[in-house]
C-alpha cells in the first residue's frame, strides 16, 4: 500500500492511483495538468465548431446548416473559447508554475483548488448538451444569441439559454474560487526574501487578473440571474413594457465583459517577458514600469465598458468619456510594448519555438491593439461596430494575443513539466503554419468589415464572396495546424530527449532550479531569495 | 524519413498558400478595401477620420516593426552579439528616449485623434439642428417598417421585406446581382434635405445600417433612438441589420432610394394613391378563392420566415398553423364580437414573439391571410373573413 512512498522518497503519505488520483487530487501539479488538458480539449472542440461555420461561409447561400443552428455555433464557439479554453489554460499555468516560481510547496487552498477544476467539466457539458438534446427532439438547441446574451433576444430564446445561464454561474464560481486561491497563495506563501517587487511578472499578471475576476464575475452572475427571472418568473428588468431597459443588460454584461478581455490577457502579459528575457539572455527591461502598467490597465479596464455598444444610443458626454478613457488604455499598454521590445534589444537571441511564438505574439497582438485604438473613436465605430472589422480585431487580441501567447507558454514550460524536450522542428512548423494561416484568415475580415459585412450572418451578399473564400480556406489550414500542436504535446508527454533542469540556456527563476519534471512535492525546504 | 515528409508537407503547403493568395485575385476583381463611397456628410466625415487614423496606426506599426526586425536580425547569438545587462533607462538621454514615444502617443490619442473625434461625435449626435423632415423606422423580426411623420409624404407608411427567393438562398437557382440586398418597398428619401431618423423596435434589438450613410443606430424595443441623414446625390443605397436579432438576422436588408425634390414629391403622390387603392379593396365583397389566392401572397411575404411554407412552424418558438387550435377555432363569438386569443385577435395584436400586424397590414391583407391560413396546410375550416369585417373592428 505504500507504493507512492516507496518510489518517491519525498512523499510523506501515499496517494490514490488511477482515476481516483485525478478525482481527489489536491496537488497543484496534478490540478494544473488537468486544467491544461481540459483547455486543450475544449480548444479543439470550439475550433471544430468554427470550422463548420467557416465551411458554411465558404460560399454565399446556405449549404450546410440552417440559420438557427449557425447562430448556436457562433455563440457556443465564443463561450467555449473564452471560458473553457483560454481561462482554464491560464489557470492551469498558474497552478503549475506559481508555487514553483514563488517557492511555495503547493497552492494555499488545495481542496478549493480541486473543486475549482471539477466544476469545469459539468459546465462544459451544460454548454454543449442542448445540441444533443435537440437531436432527440428536446428543446431547440444551444444558446443562439451570440456569447453576449443580449436581452430581449435571450429572453425570447429556447432552453439553450437556461443551460448557458447555469453554465456561466458554475464557471463563475470556479473562476472566483481559483482567484481566491491565487491571491491567498501569492500573499501568504512566498519564499522568505521574495518581496512583492521581486515577484515574477507572471504572478503579478495573475494577481491583478484574480482581483478583476472577483470584482466582475458577480456582476455577470447578477445579470444572467435577472435574465433568468425575466424569462421564467415574470420580472421585467430588460423589458420596457414593464419599466425595464434592454440596454441595462448591455451595461451589466460589459461591466464584466471588458475586464474579461484583460482577465484573458494579463496572465499572458506576465509570462511573455520571462520568455523574451530567457531567449534574449538578458534581464527583463523595466520590471517596475511593467508592474505599474499592469495595475493601471487593471484599474482602467473596469471604467471603459460602454465602448462595446456605442451605437446603442448614449448622451454625448458619456460617448466622449468612454472614448477618451478607452484611448487612455493605450498609454500603459504602450509602456508594456516598449518594455517587451527593450527586453530583446541588444540581447543575444536564439529562436526556439517559445521565442518564435513570443516575438510573433508581440507583432500580431500589436495589430489587435492598434485596431482597438481606432475602434475607440465613436464616429468611426458607428461604421466598424458589429462588422467583420470587429471580428478581425478581437481575434488579433484573443487568438494572437491570448491563444498564441498560451502556446508560447506551453512550449516554454512543457520540458519542465514533462521532463522531455518536444520536437523542435515540428514546433517551428506549427508556429509558421499558425502565424501565416491566422493572418490569411483575419486580414481579409478587416476588409470585409470595411466593405460593410455585418458579423453573425449565416449568408452574405455576393460582393463579399472572394474574401470569405480566402478566409475560410486559411481557417481550415489554421485548424489543421493545431493538430500538429496536439501531436507534439502528446509525443512530448510520452517520451523524448531528456530535458535538463535549466532547460533553456538563458532561463532564470526558481522553477528552473528544480529537476525536470519537478518531484510530486516540491520545496520541502523553502528556498531563500537574496 | 520524417524530415523528408516534413519537407514535402512544407513544400505542398507553400504551394497551396501561394495559389490561394493569387487565384481569386486573378479570377475576380470585386474587392473592396475600404468604406463604400460616402453618400452623406456624416459618411464623408467618418471616412476621413478612418483614413487618418489608419495612416497613423500603420506608421506606428511600421516603425515599431522596423525596430523589432532590426533587433531580430542584428542581436542574435548566431552573430555573436553579446547580451546586454541593462534593466531600465540610466542616463539622461536614455530617459528622454523612453519618454519621447510616450509623449508622442499622448499627442496622438488626445490631440491628433482626440480633437477631430470630438467634433465628429458632436456632429453625429446633432439630429435636430436644421432637420427638415422626420422619418420613423421600426424593426421587427425580420423586416423594417417605414413611416413618414411630416412633409409631402406625411402619413405614408409601409413595410419593407426581403424579396430574394428561397431557391437562391438554398443554391437551387442562380443568385441575383443584389442577392440578399433587395426589397419589395425601399425607403424613398429626398436628396439634399436633413432627415431626422427615429428608430424603435417591436421585439428585439435591431440596427438599421446603410454603410454608405456612415450612420448606425440600434433600434431598441420600447425606446426611441435617433440619428440623421442628408443624402447628397440620387441613387440606390443598400445595407442590412447589424445587430444579431435571431435566425432571420442575415435576411433583413435596408434599402434606400434617394430622389431629388421633384421626383420625391411625385413618388409621394403616387404612393398615397397606391395605398388608397389597396385600402379600397376593403369595401368590396371578395370570393373565398380570391381571398385565398391573395392570402397566399401575403403569407409568403410576411409569415413564412417563422411559420414556414408548410405551415408546420418551428416549434416551440414558432408554433405550427397546421391543425392549430387558434387557426381552426372560431374568430367571433355568438354575438359577433372578437374572441380574445382567437385567430384575428392574434394577428391583430400579436403575442410574445408574434408581432402585432394591425398597423402593418391593411384590411384586405389581414382578411386574405387569415382565410388562407384557415384553408391551407391541411386546415379545412371552410369559412372566410371579409375585409369589411376587419375594417369594422379597427
Amino acid at each position: 500500500m505504500s507504493y507512492g512512498a516507496a518510489t518517491h522518497h519525498d512523499d510523506h503519505q501515499e496517494h490514490p492511483t488511477g482515476i481516483m488520483r485525478w478525482l481527489t487530487t489536491t496537488n497543484h501539479k496534478d490540478i494544473g495538468t488537468m486544467y491544461l488538458t481540459f483547455s486543450l480539449t475544449m480548444f479543439m472542440i470550439g475550433g471544430a465548431m468554427i470550422m463548420a461555420v467557416r465551411a458554411e461561409l465558404f460560399q454565399p447561400g446556405l449549404q450546410l446548416m440552417r440559420p438557427e443552428f449557425y447562430n448556436q455555433l457562433i455563440g457556443v464557439h465564443a463561450l467555449i473559447m473564452i471560458f473553457a479554453a483560454l481561462m482554464p489554460a491560464a489557470t492551469g499555468f498558474a497552478n503549475w508554475m506559481l508555487p514553483l516560481q514563488i517557492g511555495a510547496p503547493d497552492m494555499a487552498l488545495p481542496r478549493l483548488n480541486n473543486w475549482g477544476f471539477w466544476l469545469l467539466p459539468p459546465a462544459a457539458i451544460l454548454l454543449t448538451l442542448p445540441f444533443t438534446l435537440a437531436l432527440f427532439g428536446i428543446g431547440d438547441g444551444a444558446i443562439a444569441t451570440g456569447w453576449t446574451f443580449y436581452a430581449p433576444l435571450s429572453v425570447q430564446g429556447g432552453i439553450g439559454v437556461d443551460f448557458a445561464i447555469f453554465a456561466v454561474h458554475i464557471l463563475g464560481i470556479s473562476s472566483v474560487m481559483g482567484s481566491i486561491n491565487i491571491i491567498v497563495t501569492i500573499f501568504n506563501m512566498r519564499a522568505p526574501g521574495m518581496t512583492m517587487m521581486k515577484l515574477p511578472l507572471f504572478a503579478w499578471g495573475w494577481l491583478i487578473t484574480a482581483f478583476l475576476l472577483i470584482a466582475t464575475i458577480p456582476v455577470l452572475a447578477g445579470a444572467v440571474t435577472m435574465l433568468l427571472t425575466d424569462r421564467h418568473f415574470g420580472t421585467h428588468f430588460f423589458d420596457a413594457a414593464g419599466g425595464g431597459d434592454p440596454i441595462m443588460f448591455q451595461h451589466l454584461f460589459w461591466f464584466f465583459g471588458h475586464p474579461e478581455v484583460y482577465i484573458l490577457l494579463l496572465p499572458v502579459w506576465g509570462f511573455i517577458p520571462q520568455i523574451l528575457s530567457t531567449f534574449a539572455r538578458k534581464p527583463i527591461y523595466g520590471y517596475k514600469a511593467q508592474v505599474y502598467s499592469l495595475c493601471l490597465i487593471g484599474i482602467l479596464s473596469v471604467v471603459v465598458w460602454a465602448h462595446h455598444f456605442f451605437t446603442a444610443g448614449m448622451p454625448v458626454p458619456a460617448l466622449l468619456y468612454f472614448m477618451y478613457s478607452t484611448m487612455a488604455i493605450s498609454l500603459p499598454l504602450a509602456v508594456l510594448f516598449y518594455c517587451w521590445i527593450a527586453t530583446i534589444w541588444k540581447g543575444s537571441m536564439t529562436f526556439e519555438t517559445p521565442m518564435l511564438f513570443a516575438v510573433g505574439w508581440i507583432i500580431l497582438f500589436g495589430i489587435g491593439g492598434l485596431t482597438g485604438l481606432v475602434l475607440a473613436d465613436v464616429a468611426a465605430d458607428a461604421q466598424y461596430h458589429h462588422t467583420y472589422f470587429v471580428v478581425a480585431h478581437f481575434h488579433y487580441t484573443l487568438f494572437a494575443g491570448g491563444i498564441m501567447g498560451i502556446m508560447a507558454g506551453v512550449y516554454y514550460w512543457l520540458p519542465k513539466m514533462t521532463g522531455h524536450m518536444y520536437n523542435e522542428r515540428l514546433g517551428k512548423v506549427h508556429f509558421w503554419l499558425t502565424a501565416i494561416s491566422f493572418n490569411l484568415t483575419f486580414i481579409p475580415q478587416f476588409f470585409l468589415g470595411l466593405a460593410g459585412m455585418p458579423r453573425r450572418i449565416p449568408d452574405y451578399a455576393l460582393q463579399f464572396a472572394e474574401f470569405n473564400m480566402i478566409s475560410s480556406i486559411a481557417a481550415f489550414a489554421l485548424g489543421l495546424a493545431q493538430v500538429l500542436f496536439v501531436y507534439n504535446i502528446i509525443t512530448c508527454v510520452r517520451g523524448g530527449k531528456k530535458a535538463t533542469d535549466k532547460v533553456w540556456e538563458g532561463s532564470n527563476g526558481l522553477e528552473w532550479t528544480l529537476p525536470s519534471p519537478p518531484p510530486y512535492h516540491t520545496f520541502n525546504e523553502q528556498p531563500v531569495i537574496k | 524519413m520524417v524530415m523528408q515528409l516534413i519537407k514535402k508537407i512544407r513544400g505542398c503547403i507553400t504551394l497551396i498558400l501561394a495559389v490561394l493568395m493569387f487565384a481569386p485575385l486573378i479570377a475576380h476583381a470585386d474587392y473592396s478595401w475600404n468604406f463604400p463611397k460616402p453618400a452623406t456628410p456624416m459618411a464623408l466625415d467618418t471616412l476621413q477620420v478612418h483614413n487618418k487614423f489608419m495612416i497613423i496606426v500603420m506608421v506606428i506599426f511600421v516603425v515599431v516593426l522596423g525596430i523589432m526586425i532590426y533587433s531580430i536580425v542584428m542581436h542574435r547569438k548566431s552573430k555573436n552579439h553579446p547580451a546586454g545587462t541593462f534593466t531600465g533607462p540610466t542616463t539622461r538621454s536614455q530617459i528622454i528616449w523612453t519618454l519621447v514615444p510616450f509623449v508622442i502617443l499622448l499627442y496622438i490619442d488626445f490631440i491628433l485623434m482626440g480633437i477631430p473625434a470630438y467634433h465628429s461625435v458632436v456632429a453625429m449626435e446633432d439630429t435636430k439642428t436644421g432637420a427638415e423632415m422626420v422619418i420613423k423606422i421600426t424593426g421587427s423580426q425580420w423586416r423594417w417598417q417605414y413611416e413618414y411623420m411630416d412633409g409631402d409624404a406625411k402619413g405614408i407608411s409601409f413595410v419593407s421585406n426581403l424579396i430574394t427567393p428561397q431557391d437562391q438562398i438554398d443554391n437551387k437557382a442562380t443568385k441575383n446581382k443584389e442577392y440578399l440586398l433587395e426589397v419589395d418597398n425601399p425607403l424613398v428619401l429626398p436628396t439634399g434635405k436633413k432627415v431626422r431618423v427615429l428608430l424603435t423596435s417591436t421585439d428585439v434589438i435591431h440596427n438599421w445600417w446603410v454603410p454608405a450613410f456612415g450612420a448606425a443606430r440600434d433600434a431598441v424595443p420600447g425606446f426611441l433612438r435617433e440619428t440623421w441623414l442628408k443624402i447628397d446625390e440620387p441613387g440606390t443605397f443598400r445595407g442590412q441589420c447589424k445587430e444579431l436579432c435571431g435566425k432571420g438576422h442575415g435576411f433583413m436588408p435596408a434599402v434606400v432610394v434617394a430622389k431629388n425634390e421633384d421626383d420625391f414629391k411625385q413618388w409621394a403622390v403616387a404612393k398615397k394613391q397606391e395605398i388608397a387603392a389597396a385600402g379600397a379593396g376593403a369595401d368590396k365583397t371578395w370570393t373565398q378563392a380570391e381571398l385565398i389566392a391573395n392570402g397566399k401572397a401575403v403569407y409568403e411575404k410576411n409569415c413564412v420566415a417563422c411559420h414556414q411554407v408548410t405551415g408546420m412552424g418551428l416549434p416551440p418558438t414558432f408554433p405550427a398553423l397546421a391543425g392549430s387550435k387558434i387557426a381552426t377555432g372560431p374568430i367571433f363569438d355568438a354575438d359577433g364580437k372578437l374572441i380574445k386569443d382567437g385567430h384575428l385577435d392574434r394577428v391583430f395584436n400579436g403575442k410574445g414573439v408574434m408581432p402585432a400586424w394591425k398597423s402593418i397590414l391593411n384590411d384586405t391583407e389581414i382578411a386574405s391571410v387569415i382565410t388562407y391560413e384557415r384553408n391551407s396546410f391541411g386546415n379545412h375550416v371552410g369559412d372566410m373573413l371579409q375585409p369589411a369585417q376587419v375594417k369594422a373592428l379597427r
